[in-house]
């Protein structure tokens, strides 16, 4: 097999495949660290907070939040985005990589898909509780009525519904029949019946067939495939509840590629920012090496950098247009009252990312962690400058007016993430986080043992 | 499988390929290969088809897509036409995302469902589990035994290509 003699090691130290096994496991056997339980009660304090904001949302409706006639849209479209964005980085390194057969993405595209996941979850939980009545939640879906009426197709809300659903589904199923054959690991490694009993339900009779195996290429491939321009779909779909209206601010066509590039730049700040603590916390320094930390930064560099020229761009073109509103609009989000908020998203999301140039500091990991929180607070930033700044300041001056997030709607944020984090902490407890068989199957290319044979 | 059938490991995915490439010139039938991983290669010394999976997602992604496009066609000429600002009834560009959801959820379902249904494997699926090592680091091979009865030569060519554990089914 050709080993390229430039490129680092994947995975590190002298490793042979019952290992590998033994290592991605060990975070699921034992008793949790104290870690885990500290972090699952900060995630479990954040979630009742949420679940507190969300019933006085249901009981008393959404006038507990700050929303007001002129901005209609506040925090938790602002979550929304957010959130969707930041799925985007599982699906990115799971489907678009693999297309691309970079090697580097078998450490890491197990958690990151569980990332997606919990982040879909996260972001659809926002729209649903937007509607007030959260029992008729179903009226968003077409099914047949008495009254014969159908929704409306026309609308990017409603391709909303079918692109987020249609993306939760398809990444759930893309992650479970990546994970099949590694619970069947799981259940061969298992040492009690019931744990025994649980996962030999889970990994569906997995019995690692070579037929088996050639066609569950198959068919993971042809799913990555699928939910590569499907991803590229959700954000375009999302950007579109802006684009298609005719408020100036939103009203671009420049909207799909730049929501699509700076979802992908939050997501993998986030999945830094896990990742980085997640590899020490579970001892699998060895598999999520700095490589792959200093990989991430440079499609953080590049997707960073296409979201800073679609700001200028958006600039450029609120001139050029002409049009008095539009150059109103972004004057106002630069040098208007809320252009703190524009110029930290401008900091944190074009400047920061700049900084991994250097290769010093992308292949530090506290840089890369302090950097990668920048670019967490820089996105959600910018969802919130597009929602808001373009809304309190509308065609009669009459009604402009400002807006600020009530307790309610700040703990529905801080619920999302509450309950972010509980659930892929349970995840780590419950799932390989690492795709143990791919892994293996690039150990002979990538391992250190090999590489250290072909310079001999 | 209700045959007679011996299996064997290997420690290689190499050693194991070598092997089966030299078991299958012997003529011997190899029943199945157990891998902890795929190994490349061996579905071509197996003689596998090409899989008809990719049909299978090909198809469910149309009927997906002519679901999605139809029934909102439908809709808004037939079923319940709305008159949206004087815009068309017929919007063929604004039915678009949704048909493209609903091609990539019928494909991408009706593929998985497809391999699952084929293989049987399912939640509580009921499969033999040869070695309870192959999903760790072991490579097993499963060889048929003829009605009459080669045990013998099976066992020796099993020797012969370094292979361990060998061990009889009944």
């Amino acid at each position: 097999m050709y080993v390229s003699p430039i490129r680092e090691p994947l995975i590190r130290g002298e490793k042979n495949y019952s290992q590998v096994t033994k290592d991605i496991l060990a975070p699921m056997a034992g008793k949790p660290s104290i870690y885990w339980y500290l972090g699952i009660s900060l995630a479990l304090i954040a979630l009742v907070f949420g679940a507190w904001a969300t019933y006085q949302t249901v009981y008393y409706g959404i006038g507990t939040w700050g929303l007001n006639k002129t901005v209609g849209w506040g925090w938790g479209i602002t979550n929304f985005v957010w959130w969707v964005g930041i799925g985007h980085a599982g699906t990115f390194i799971s489907a678009i990589l693999l297309l691309f057969r970079q090697k580097w993405r078998t450490s890491i595209n197990r958690s990151a898909e569980a990332m997606t996941l919990i982040a879909i979850a996260c972001a659809g939980f926002f729209p649903l509780i937007h509607m007030g009545r959260l029992l008729l939640g179903f009226f968003i879906f077409p099914y047949p009525n008495t009254r014969a009426l159908w929704v409306n197709f026309n609308s990017p809300l409603l391709w909303d519904v079918f692109a987020i659903s249609t993306y939760f589904a398809v990444s759930l199923i893309f992650w479970y029949v990546g994970l099949i054959p590694d619970l069947g690991t799981v259940r061969d490694k298992a040492k009690t019946k019931i744990r025994k009993a649980i996962y030999s339900f889970l990994s569906f009779g997995w019995t690692g067939s070579a037929k088996h195996w050639s066609r569950h290429e198959t068919v993971s491939l042809i799913l990555a495939g699928l939910a590569a321009p499907l991803v590229l779909s959700v954000h375009t779909i999302v950007s579109f509840d802006f684009a298609t209206s005719v408020i100036p601010g939103w009203h671009t066509t420049i909207f799909p590629p730049y929501f699509v590039s700076g979802a992908v730049f939050s997501g993998f700040a986030m999945v830094l920012t896990l990742l980085i603590v997640a590899r020490k916390a579970l001892n699998l320094e060895e598999y999520i090496t700095v490589t792959h930390i200093e990989s991430m930064n440079k499609v953080i560099i590049l997707t960073g950098s296409i979201v800073g020229i679609a700001y200028i761009t958006e600039f450029f073109m609120a001139w050029y247009s002409g049009v008095e509103y539009e150059q109103y609009a972004f004057m106002n989000r630069a040098f208007g009252p809320y252009a703190w908020a524009y110029w930290i998203m401008m900091t944190c999301n074009v400047v920061t990312p700049q900084l991994f140039w250097f290769k010093k500091i992308r292949t530090s990991l506290v840089a890369t962690f302090i950097i990668s929180i920048f670019v967490n607070i820089g996105m959600w930033f910018e969802r919130f400058v597009i929602v808001v700044t373009s809304l309190h300041r509308d065609f009669l001056p009459s009604s402009w007016t400002m807006y600020s997030p009530s307790l309610v709607e700040v703990g529905l944020y801080v619920g999302t993430i509450g309950l972010f984090f509980t659930l892929f902490l349970l995840f780590i407890r419950v799932f390989p986080v690492i795709a143990i068989a791919e892994v293996k199957s690039v150990l002979k290319s990538s391992g250190d043992h090999k590489k250290t044979a072909h310079h001999e | 499988m209700n045959k007679d059938y011996i299996t064997a490991y290997y420690n290689d995915e190499d050693e194991l390929l070598k092997a089966v490439r030299q078991l299958k010139e012997k003529g011997l039938e190899i029943l199945d290969v157990l891998t902890p991983f795929p190994v490349h290669g061996l579905d071509k010394v197996l003689g596998m088809r090409r899989s008809r999976l990719t049909r299978v997602a090909f198809w469910g992604g149309a009927v997906g897509a002519a679901v999605g496009f139809f029934f909102q066609a439908w809709v808004f000429t037939e079923g319940y036409p709305l008159n949206f600002g004087g815009k068309p009834f017929f919007a063929v560009p604004s039915f678009m995302p949704v048909t493209f959801e609903l091609a990539v959820l019928f494909a991408a379902f009706s593929m998985v469902f497809a391999f699952l249904i084929y293989f049987k494997l399912g939640p509580g699926a009921k499969t033999v589990i040869h070695d309870e090592r192959i999903t760790d680091d072991r490579f097993l091979v499963v060889v048929g035994i003829r009605k009459e009865g080669n045990q013998q030569e099976i066992e020796q060519a099993l020797k012969e290509t370094g292979a361990e554990g060998i061990k009889h089914n009944a």
